[in-house]
């Protein structure tokens, strides 16, 4: 019964509420990564007509109940069949707002790219050093703003489960954390891989907030402005 | 006589099972055999074997693996005179302890329209009794098989798999019965712990752990919420054969984060429950968390110690509880005697005098989110805990994180996804996972083991001072029990998804885990 009358009390809800619910529904669980309105973050600008993994509307509800498996996408099993149908509405209609427009020239932000080095410490379409984040399609993955951020205050903006460590044993070992269990840890430098079993450390640091990138907020505006040009136009292997 | 003095002349082959019910009554007289669920009736996962010590277990070496077809196994082996019996999803395996080979398989095909709700498909083990395997389908049977040849006996329909029943659980031999629950939480099923003959499969006795009208508790649930109350059984319980009762944890009210629909305590969600072995009549109840909206289901082993506890000596059922709490409860009349928070948790502010939690405010899931600590998956979970008499102490298998939880609506749909809600869990660095030490009187923090992550694997002590246990990060380890010391640890390979066990061939004492996809037995090099 009381199933029944709630059943009945949702259907008879205007079409309203419903395109409500699904902003309400983004705003609690989306716009934490998407941004509000999903103008992106540490995830993708939503407000985009074309969405790479969601070219249809059950791609989309997919992608959106089963997350993006190996990225930091999550899968949202918590809202039901009809929820996701009014998250995913509400994704659709940000995509026909005016799209993020970029400032900038990709072309000259290549140049910067190459001229800065970047390729020292990452690779974009198999080009470029494996140390830092691939970045072959980080366009897709991060929002023009969060790009600039990255580059400004590297630090203020890292992928998930980053994590610098400074191992002191036998010698001193600063480095990307690679992998870490309860009894080893593993980190990566520019000279390679260093393996560790914890009980052999004298002490381990984990320092949250460091990173080797450099900050470029000292590069000329304009160079900025097109390097994030750049970033924003690599949207993966074609 | 003579078939007897026949199979015996075989020196060296594993001899075919007889295990009447005393022997499983008796399990910690025979150390070298693994005889129930959890080693013993009383729920303790110990074993009295004690070569393998402190002082050599840097020597454990693998043995043999076992594959299984699928990943995250959880099975807890049986093993009986040399052989070792495992169950899988649809299956239950015989293999030679000594050298994992197999001796034979039986399998169900699973339905085509088969659907576990809410949680992965796995199966946590089987029961044996007198000559026969018993466990339990994804898609609700109850089977029997004869444990020389894997032979189907009989099979019974437990439940409905259609509307989202399920048999997860590794069934409990108690006397001429095999006691069973039942899964399906997030499905809005209603729950039960079910008897059935040993010999022939026929029902002996179902216990709702949702009351129906004039059964007690029903006053607990308002409209027709009982109906799809969910307090589900999917964790084997214990037995105390001096009292002839049966204790059996249960799982959350459904829908899980939505408790508008269910005003009241909804029992006997969330409780453990002591039940008649012979009738399965309600001897007691004590619900850990009234009118759940965290999922913090009480699906755990009740494990049974005697202790002293204010100068009497009292016959217990203790609890290290998914809600965070530490419970000492009388087993004979289900007294709350002692409990206090092991782990980090937000929502209370502690018990009172009959042990029922004081919730805080702002507590509860809303559309927006609400963090608190612990995650749904809560401070501990199905895996077993184990408790050493060398020690006195209770080993607990800990999660430390916290979640954003919301609530969302619920509408019952037969066969769907029946929930409410859900959670955020944090990650990474910021939750982690450990091994703790408690003491049962007190439930003191006598030592604390960290692990990377919080942890989804059961833990085992044994007569060499030894607690083992695993992680997410596919380490297996030896922990020295006075101290939670690391002696050992192994890298599996696969995230260890299992409650480990011992027993002894060859005159060597052996340690047996599932790891994802395996099943890997240790001994000393
Ligand atoms: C923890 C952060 C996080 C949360 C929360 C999150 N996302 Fe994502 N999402 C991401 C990231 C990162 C990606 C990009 C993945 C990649 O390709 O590497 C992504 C990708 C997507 C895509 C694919 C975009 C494309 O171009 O194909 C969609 C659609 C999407 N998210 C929708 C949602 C919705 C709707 C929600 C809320 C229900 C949500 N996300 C919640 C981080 C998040
Ligand atoms: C010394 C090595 C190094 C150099 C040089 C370097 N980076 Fe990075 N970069 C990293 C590392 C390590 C990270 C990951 C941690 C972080 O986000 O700070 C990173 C992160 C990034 C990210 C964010 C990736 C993500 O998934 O969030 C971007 C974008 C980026 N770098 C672009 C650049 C560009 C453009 C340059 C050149 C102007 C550059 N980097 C130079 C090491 C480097």
């Amino acid at each position: 019964m009381t199933g029944l009358l709630l059943l009945a009390a949702w259907t008879a809800q205007p079409a309203d509420a419903d395109a409500n619910l699904g902003r309400r529904l983004f705003d609690a669980q989306c716009a934490l990564c998407h941004g509000i309105g999903g103008a992106g973050g540490r995830g993708p600008v939503l407000a985009r007509a074309q969405l790479k993994h969601a070219p249809t509307e059950e791609a989309l509800k997919t992608v959106i109940e089963q997350g993006l498996p190996g990225t930091e996408m999550p899968g949202s099993w918590q809202l039901s069949p009809r929820e996701t149908g009014l998250v995913a509405a509400y994704v659709r209609g940000l995509g026909k707002l005016k799209e993020e427009v970029v400032p900038g020239d990709p072309v000259r932000g290549a140049k910067v790219y190459a001229g800065q080095g970047c390729a020292g410490c990452h690779a974009v379409a198999g080009e470029g050093s494996g140390y830092g984040p691939e970045l072959t399609s980080i366009g897709a993955r991060r929002s023009a703003a969060y790009l600039h951020e990255a580059l400004v205050r590297p630090g203020a903006a890292v992928p998930e489960d980053f994590l610098v460590v400074e191992a002191v044993g036998r010698a001193t070992v600063r480095g990307i954390r690679v992998n870490e269990d309860s009894f080893t840890i593993q980190l990566k430098d520019p000279q390679g891989f260093h393996s560790f079993r914890k009980s052999e450390l004298r002490s381990l640091r984990k320092l949250a907030g460091e990173t080797p990138m450099p900050a470029y907020g000292k590069l000329a505006p304009a160079e900025l402005t097109d390097l994030v040009a750049y970033l924003v136009s690599l949207k993966g292997r074609p | 006589m003579r078939r007897r003095d026949f199979v015996s002349g075989l020196a060296g082959m594993p001899l075919a099972a007889q295990v009447p019910f005393e022997r499983v009554l008796n399990a910690g007289a025979e150390p070298r055999n693994w005889l129930t669920y959890s080693g013993n009736l009383l729920g303790h996962r110990y074993s009295p074997l004690a070569q393998i010590t402190v002082e050599n277990a840097a020597r454990l070496r693998p043995v043999w693996v076992y594959q299984f077809p699928d990943t995250s196994n959880q099975v807890s082996p049986l093993v009986v005179d040399g052989v070792m019996y495992l169950t899988a999803p649809q299956a239950m395996m015989a293999v030679d302890a000594r050298t994992g080979r197999n001796l034979w398989r039986w399998s169900r095909p699973a339905p085509k329209d088969l659907q576990t709700i809410g949680f992965g498909r796995t199966n946590r083990g089987a029961a044996i009794l007198g000559d026969t395997l018993y466990a339990g389908t994804l898609d609700g049977y109850l089977v029997a098989v004869d444990a020389k040849s894997g032979v189907e006996r009989w099979a019974v329909e437990v439940a409905d798999y259609k509307v989202g029943h399920c048999i997860t659980v590794a069934p409990l031999a108690v006397r001429d019965k095999i006691v069973v629950g039942i899964s399906g939480g997030e499905a809005g099923v209603r729950g039960f712990v079910d008897a059935y003959d040993a010999r022939t499969g026929k029902r002996a006795w179902r216990f709702w752990t949702v009351p129906g009208p004039g059964e007690k508790g029903h006053d607990t649930w308002l409209n027709e919420a009982w109906k799809t109350g969910g307090a589900t059984t999917w964790v084997t319980g214990s037995y105390d054969a001096d009292l002839d009762l049966v204790y059996w944890g249960v799982g959350n009210p459904g829908p899980d984060w939505n408790g508008d629909v269910r005003p009241g305590d909804n029992l006997f969600s969330c409780s453990f429950i002591a039940l008649e072995a012979a009738t399965g009549k309600l001897r007691w109840h004590f619900q850990f968390t009234p009118h759940d909206t965290h999922d913090w289901d009480a699906t755990h082993v009740p494990v049974l110690v005697d202790a002293t506890i204010r100068g009497r000596a009292r016959k217990l059922v203790i609890n290290a509880n998914r809600n965070g709490f530490y419970y000492v409860l009388d087993r004979v009349t289900g007294e709350f005697l002692h409990g206090n928070a092991f782990a980090k948790q937000t929502w209370a502010s502690g018990l009172d005098d009959k042990g029922r939690p004081m919730a805080l405010p702002n507590t509860e899931p809303t559309e927006q989110g609400t963090l608190v600590w612990p995650s749904l998956q809560g401070a501990t979970n199905w895996f077993s805990p184990t408790y050493s008499p060398r020690t006195g102490w209770l080993y607990v298998p800990v999660r430390e994180m916290g979640a954003i939880y919301y609530k969302r609506e619920a509408v019952y749909k037969p066969g769907t996804f029946f929930a409410g809600g859900g959670e955020m869990a944090q990650a990474g660095d910021k939750a982690w996972g450990a091994v703790r030490a408690l003491e049962v009187a007190t439930g003191k923090t006598m030592w604390d083991f960290r692990l990377h992550s919080p942890t989804w694997a059961g833990l085992m002590s044994t007569a060499g001072g030894l607690v083992f246990g695993g992680s997410n990060e596919s380490n297996f380890f030896a922990l020295e029990a006075r101290t939670g010391k690391p002696v050992w640890d192994y890298q599996t390979g696969g995230r260890v998804t299992g409650n480990p066990v011992s027993f002894e061939v060859d005159g060597r004492q052996h340690v047996a885990v599932a790891s994802d996809r395996v099943l890997l037995v240790f001994s000393l090099a």
